[in-house]
This record gives structure tokens, C-alpha cells and sequence, in this order.
């Protein structure tokens, strides 16, 4: 029987492994793994039973009040609907597998014990964000998480390049927290609440005409929240920092930076869904900046060499789907597509991760005929990308065709045409990593590829079953239960399946991969034909539409101006006069010293002296003799006698 | 029998207590002060004896004060003989004027 309260365990577990490992991994060393490993696996099988009553239609929710705000209570609690139910299925299971690999993969690093306390906290806070029932806890474990992510991505800290990473990685997600962080506190005045089921009401109410509300804050409100998933997404503009996040460990980009956490921005969408339902004309910018991100940085992946920076902005691309479905009010497909997503994607790096484990390269132009001496690395990672491109009957099909779908049947054609593209080019650029890395001849015999442990392999496995299973539950087969399950919660328009969307995604996905085929093995010299003849495409691409170049003149270096201003200002004025009055307390002390010296231990040396002197005469009564002191003694009663008698 | 008068008895412990006085003072030989100093105290067990035998309170307070007198001057004894055996151990001597270790 479910208890609904022990899934208040899932995310303290992880948590007391951060503890007992960030305080004692000096003496736990490798045990460090195995803890972090444990308390995942013990979430995960808590998890599971809650999980699959609320797929039987079981609906949990429980709450404390945490704070008293002027007689307003503000309660923390767990919701377990369908979509913190699916996605705490999701962050256990992936979670889980990519904390094993991660054991084999960070095997005699020095900080080993470090890396499992921070990857623990990370999936305490993730688990805390999924289960919340309320943003203000939602952007707690939120914020845990940035911070995380900032740790992980400077794990390498002695490089500077992973230091400024991870520096950029906090700055530019600060940037949509701060958004997030107003958003929702606009919300809060405008309806009073932070709790998702409340708030679901309100709207449902609105939304049925019944209760009038500000609809100008509550616009400010939605815009501002999507800020946050403008940034933890990874969405344009606030894209730049996901690929340099690449420099953490490789486990690190598959756990943070394509499962969990840059999903906990869709995520985000997805619990304000009701929101911006309710605000009108918001869905249209979410679906603009969806759809922007995903055909930009699908377009980047192209030309890119890192296998992980491919990758990224693979991630980024697909992260803009999700967003684009949110937009096109396909709660479900959204969802759906987060899900799968993550299992590919982290399939994707993990066998990057042991690739590189292998080969200690990540340039994709050094590898090359890998196949042979990494199968299995090379196998799952073809399953994954084969998910990703949209190959039938691989999860990522059902999924991106739901995407397609909705584009297709809300009759946003230009939409749907941008998103045909972006599948195109993504079975594309997956394909030219796959024949560059797997096939072809060893390009660089200074490498000497090997296959990773069974530790790395096996989760690889694991993973490489649920991308293909995992789209099942949405698929026809299962008549879409999985997007009626999550869209039960929210008015929503569905869509008939159509034929011609899914005929024109497998077409897009065979086309891709045929024309990777042709130009990286048959005909190699097309591809540099194909960049000369688009120069200014080519640059384009390769230089990431120039983005971090224009943020670096426009905003980073006025902003260094600006502090090298502030610093003189702060150098000159403040420091003056804390110098000045340090100047002069030096002085003054000067003074007090000189009365100190001289009045005051005058005083006492004189008593001293005096002492001393009156002490020389009267120490001569003692002569040491014991008789001299009786006689004194006899002397001095006879005195008194006489003093005496003489009063008498 | 023979009733002394008070003023003969207090005279003859007077003269005691001077013998003794004298002793203390003058002699060198720690020995010959300790002597000196237990016929003091003897000087002095005498007036008490005398004063409660002439005066109207119970003749036994006297006696009894006598016999605690006698019983502590003969433990002030046995710790002045400790001291002065302990004292000819280290410094070779019992002259009082050749020990003068706490001058000034």
C-alpha cells in the first residue's frame, strides 16, 4: 500500500548522502559513489509504487504551513499529479543510471567524493522542484540546482576556461531566475497564492469567465516566469551558457545539462500551464521563442567539432521544441517530448562521456572508426540518435511527431515548416557525429580507443532500452495515453493524428541521415564544397550566429567599464576615507600613547619607587635571627603594659 | 597546713617566667631556648593554678587549663625537636644566630 507521505523521503535520501559525503568523503573515499548510488536507487524504488498510483489515476497532495505572512499562511507541501508523478519517474530512473556510469567515469579523480555530494544535492533539490507544491519551493530547489550546476560546471576549477564556464553558466541563468523570482511574486499579488492547485482553480474559474481578474499583472506575471525558462532552458537569448557548460564532467552535461535541469524549465511552463492559458497573446511569444531556439541552434550543431558541443546545442534545439509545444498548447506533447528527451539525450552523452573516456579526445575531426573498438558505446549511441532524429518506432519519433502535430493541426504552418527543418538538420548533424566519431578510417593514430567498464556500459544499456520503450505509452499503440494522462489536467485542444505530419517526419529524419551517409562517407569532399559556396551560412553557423561575441561588446565589456568605475570611485572616495580615518585614529592614538607613557605609568612606577625606598629602611628590623624577634616581641608587650597602666 | 599567700606564688612565677624570659632571649643553643621557652609556660601553669585556687570560681577550671597547657607544649616540643633535628641535618648546626636564613 502507498503511503503518499514517504515521498517525502525521495528527496531528503539524496540530500543526507550530500551531508555524510561533503562532511566524511575524506575518510569514504570510493564509498562516496555507492552512498550517492544508494540513496538514488532507495528515492527511485520510493518513488516508483507513488508513481504508478498516480498513473492509475491516484492524485496525492499534503501540506504544512511554513511561515505566517500577515495572517496569510505560506505553505510548502508535495503535489503528485501526472506531470510531478511522470517526472519524478523520469529523474530517479535517469538520475540513478547516470550517477552508476558516473562512478566508473570519474574513477580516481581526486575529488571524488566532492563530485557524488554535489551530483546528491543536485538530485535532492531536482526531486524537491518536481514534488513542490508551490513556486516559492519551486524556485528554492530551482536556485539549489543553479548553484549546483555552478559547481558541477567548475568541477575542473584549476582550467580557467571550465571557471569562467561556470561563471557564465550562473550569470546568464541569474538573469531569467531574477525574472522568475519577480514573476512569481507578481503572481502572488495578483491572486494571492503560490500553490499550483490553487492557482489552477483561480484560473479554471477565469478561464470559465467567472472571476474577473488582472490580466495586465497576470501577463507581467507569465512573461516573467518564462524568463526563468528562458534561462534554466537554455532558450534564445539566454542560450550562450548551455554549451560552455560542457566543461564540467561528461556525467554532469548528461544528468544537468540535457535530462533534468534544463527540463525543469519546460517543467516550469508546464505547471504554469493554466497561467498562460488564461493571459492572452503569451502562448504566441512562448511558440516564437520555442521555435527561434530550436531552428538557431539546430542550425549551429551543424558545423560544430566538440562531439559534446554538438551535443549542446542539440539539447538547446531540442529544449526549443518542448518550449515550442508549450507554446502551441500541447501540454502533453511538450511533456512527452521532455521525457524521451531525456532518456536519449542522456544516453547521447553518457556515450560521449565514454567516448571520450576512451579515446581522451572530444574533437570529432581526431576520432573515426571507433566502431570496431567501442561496440557497444557505439551501438547505444546510434539507438539514441537514431530516437533523436525521429526514426519509427523509437520514442523520439512518437514524441516530436506530437510536436509536429500540433503545429500542423493549430495551422501554424510557418511553424511546422521550421520545425520540419530543424528535424531535418537534427538527424543531419546527429548523423555526421555518428560517421565522423563510429566509421570512416582512424583520422588520428595517436589515439588509442578502448571500451569503457561494464560500469559505463550498463547503464548505457539501460538507457539505450528506455529510449526505445519509453515512447510506447504516447504512441497509437497505447491509443496516446500518455497525452491524455497529463492534458486531463487542463482544457486543450486535440489534434487527430495525420498521416501526411508523420510521413513528412520520417521523411525529414531518412533524409538527414541519407545525406550525412552520402557526404561523410562517399563523397567527402562535399563538404567543404557545400561551406565555400555558403560562406556567410558556413561562418554563421560556425560562429554560433555570433552571439557571445555580441554579449561580450555590448553587455560584458560596458559592464567591466562600469566597474572599472565603480572601482576607482571605490578606490579614491571610499577607500580615502576609510584610509583618512585611519589616518587620524593613528594620531590620536599617538597622543593617548604618549599620556599613557608618561602620566600613567608615571603614576604607578613612582609607587613603585616609593614603595621600594620606604621598604629599604623598615626590612632591616628583620635580621634572621629568631631571637631578635622574640626580644622584640617582649619590647613590644611591655610597651603596651606600660601604655596601658599608664591610662589606669 | 601551710597556706602559701597569692602574692609569694605570683612572685615565685614571676621569677620563673624571667629565668625563662632570659633564657630565650640569651641563649645561642635552639635546645636551651626550647627549654627556656617550657619553663615560661610552666611560670604561667602556675598562676593559673594559684588564681583559681584564690579567686571564687571552681578550683578544677585552673587545674584543667594547666593539663591542656602541659599536653600542648609537649606536641610544641616534639615539633620544635623535629624542626631542630631537621634543621642540624642541613645546616650542620643548632646555633640559633648561625641560622639566619631569612634576613632581609
Amino acid at each position: 500500500m502507498v503511503t503518499s507521505d514517504q515521498i517525502l523521503l525521495v528527496p531528503l535520501l539524496p540530500f543526507l548522502a550530500f551531508v555524510t559525503n561533503i562532511l566524511a568523503g575524506r575518510w569514504l573515499k570510493d564509498r562516496a559513489a555507492w552512498l550517492s548510488i544508494a540513496t538514488s536507487s532507495v528515492a527511485c524504488v520510493i518513488a516508483l509504487p507513488v508513481c504508478w498510483a498516480v498513473f492509475q489515476g491516484a492524485h496525492f497532495a499534503s501540506q504544512g504551513t511554513w511561515l505566517m505572512l500577515d495572517a496569510v499562511p505560506l505553505k510548502f507541501g508535495y503535489l503528485m499529479d501526472p506531470l510531478s508523478a511522470t517526472l519524478l519517474f523520469m529523474v530517479t530512473i535517469v538520475g540513478t543510471l547516470i550517477q552508476v556510469y558516473a562512478a566508473g567515469y570519474m574513477h580516481g579523480d581526486p575529488r571524488y567524493s566532492r563530485f557524488f555530494a554535489y551530483v546528491s544535492l543536485f538530485m535532492s533539490a531536482m526531486l524537491t522542484l518536481v514534488i513542490s507544491d508551490n513556486y516559492l519551493l519551486f524556485f528554492m530547489s530551482w536556485e539549489i540546482m543553479g548553484l549546483c550546476s555552478y559547481l558541477l560546471i567548475g568541477f575542473y576549477f584549476e582550467k580557467d576556461s571550465a571557471a569562467n564556464a561556470s561563471l557564465k553558466a550562473f550569470l546568464t541563468t541569474r538573469i531569467g531566475d531574477i525574472g522568475f523570482l519577480l514573476g512569481f511574486l507578481t503572481l502572488f499579488s495578483a491572486i494571492g497564492t503560490l500553490n499550483f492547485a490553487q492557482m489552477n482553480t483561480i484560473m479554471a474559474g477565469a478561464h470559465g469567465g467567472h472571476a474577473a481578474l488582472n490580466t495586465g499583472l497576470l501577463a507581467m506575471a507569465a512573461l516573467l516566469i518564462f524568463c526563468g525558462t528562458i534561462g534554466k532552458s537554455a532558450q534564445f537569448p539566454l542560450h550562450v551558457w548551455l554549451p560552455d557548460a560542457m566543461e564540467g564532467p561528461t556525467p554532469v552535461s548528461a544528468l544537468i545539462h540535457a535530462a533534468t535541469m534544463v527540463a525543469a524549465g519546460v517543467f516550469l511552463v508546464a505547471r504554469s500551464f493554466t497561467l498562460f492559458m488564461v493571459v492572452p497573446n503569451i502562448l504566441p511569444v512562448v511558440t516564437a521563442i520555442g521555435t527561434i531556439t530550436a531552428f538557431m541552434a539546430a542550425f549551429i550543431a551543424l558545423t560544430q567539432n566538440d562531439i559534446k558541443r554538438v551535443l549542446a546545442y542539440s539539447t538547446i534545439s531540442q529544449l526549443g521544441y518542448m518550449v515550442t509545444a508549450m507554446g502551441l498548447s500541447g501540454l502533453g506533447a511538450g511533456t512527452f517530448h521532455l521525457i524521451t528527451h531525456a532518456f536519449f539525450k542522456a544516453l547521447l552523452f553518457l556515450g560521449a562521456g565514454s567516448v571520450i573516456h576512451g579515446t581522451h579526445v572530444q574533437d570529432i575531426r581526431e576520432m573515426g572508426g571507433l566502431f570496431k573498438k567501442m561496440p557497444q558505446t557505439a551501438v547505444t549511441f546510434i539507438i539514441a540518435s537514431l530516437a533523436l532524429s525521429g526514426v519509427p518506432p523509437l520514442s523520439g519519433f512518437w514524441s516530436k511527431d506530437e510536436i509536429l502535430l500540433a503545429a500542423f493541426g493549430s495551422g501554424n504552418f510557418l511553424v511546422f515548416g521550421i520545425l520540419l527543418l530543424t528535424a531535418f538538420m537534427t538527424a543531419f548533424y546527429m548523423f555526421r557525429l555518428i560517421f565522423l566519431t563510429f566509421f570512416g578510417a582512424a583520422r588520428n593514430h595517436e589515439v588509442h580507443a578502448h571500451e569503457s567498464p561494464a560500469l559505463m556500459t550498463v547503464p548505457l544499456w539501460c538507457l539505450a532500452t528506455g529510449s526505445i520503450v519509453i515512447g510506447i505509452p504516447g504512441s497509437p499503440f497505447m491509443h496516446h495515453w500518455f497525452q491524455k494522462f497529463i492534458a486531463h489536467m487542463v482544457h486543450h485542444p486535440e489534434y487527430e493524428p495525420s498521416s501526411f505530419v508523420m510521413a513528412c517526419s520520417i521523411a525529414v529524419a531518412v533524409l538527414g541521415i541519407a545525406l550525412a551517409g552520402v557526404i561523410y562517407l562517399r563523397q567527402k569532399h562535399w563538404a567543404t564544397a557545400v561551406a565555400k559556396s555558403f560562406p556567410s551560412f558556413y561562418r554563421l553557423s560556425f560562429n554560433k550566429f555570433y552571439f557571445d561575441e555580441f554579449y561580450s561588446t555590448y553587455i560584458v565589456k560596458p559592464f567591466n567599464a562600469l566597474g572599472r568605475i565603480l572601482f576607482g570611485f571605490d578606490e579614491t572616495v571610499i577607500d580615502g576615507a576609510v584610509n583618512g580615518t585611519g589616518r587620524n585614529t593613528l594620531f590620536l592614538s599617538e597622543i593617548k600613547n604618549w599620556i599613557d607613557k608618561y602620566i600613567v605609568d608615571g603614576i604607578v612606577n613612582f609607587m613603585g619607587t616609593a614603595v621600594y625606598f620606604f621598604n629599604s629602611i623598615t626590612k632591616r628590623i628583620q635580621t634572621g635571627v629568631v631571637q631578635n624577634y622574640l626580644l622584640i616581641v617582649f619590647l613590644s608587650v611591655l610597651a603596651f603594659l606600660a601604655f596601658e597602666l599608664k591610662l589606669t | 597546713m601551710i597556706v602559701l599567700p597569692l602574692p609569694h606564688i605570683l612572685i615565685f612565677s614571676l621569677f620563673l617566667f624571667a629565668i625563662g624570659l632570659y633564657g630565650a632571649l640569651v641563649r645561642r643553643n635552639i635546645i636551651g631556648i626550647l627549654i627556656s621557652i617550657e619553663l615560661m609556660l610552666n611560670a604561667a601553669n602556675i598562676n593559673l593554678i594559684a588564681f583559681s585556687k584564690y579567686t571564687s570560681l571552681s578550683p578544677e577550671t585552673g587545674q584543667i587549663f594547666a593539663l591542656f597547657v602541659i599536653a600542648i607544649a609537649a606536641t610544641a616540643a616534639a615539633v620544635g625537636l623535629a624542626i631542630v633535628l631537621a634543621l642540624y641535618r642541613v645546616r650542620k648546626t643548632v646555633q640559633a644566630d648561625e641560622v639566619n636564613l631569612l634576613k632581609w
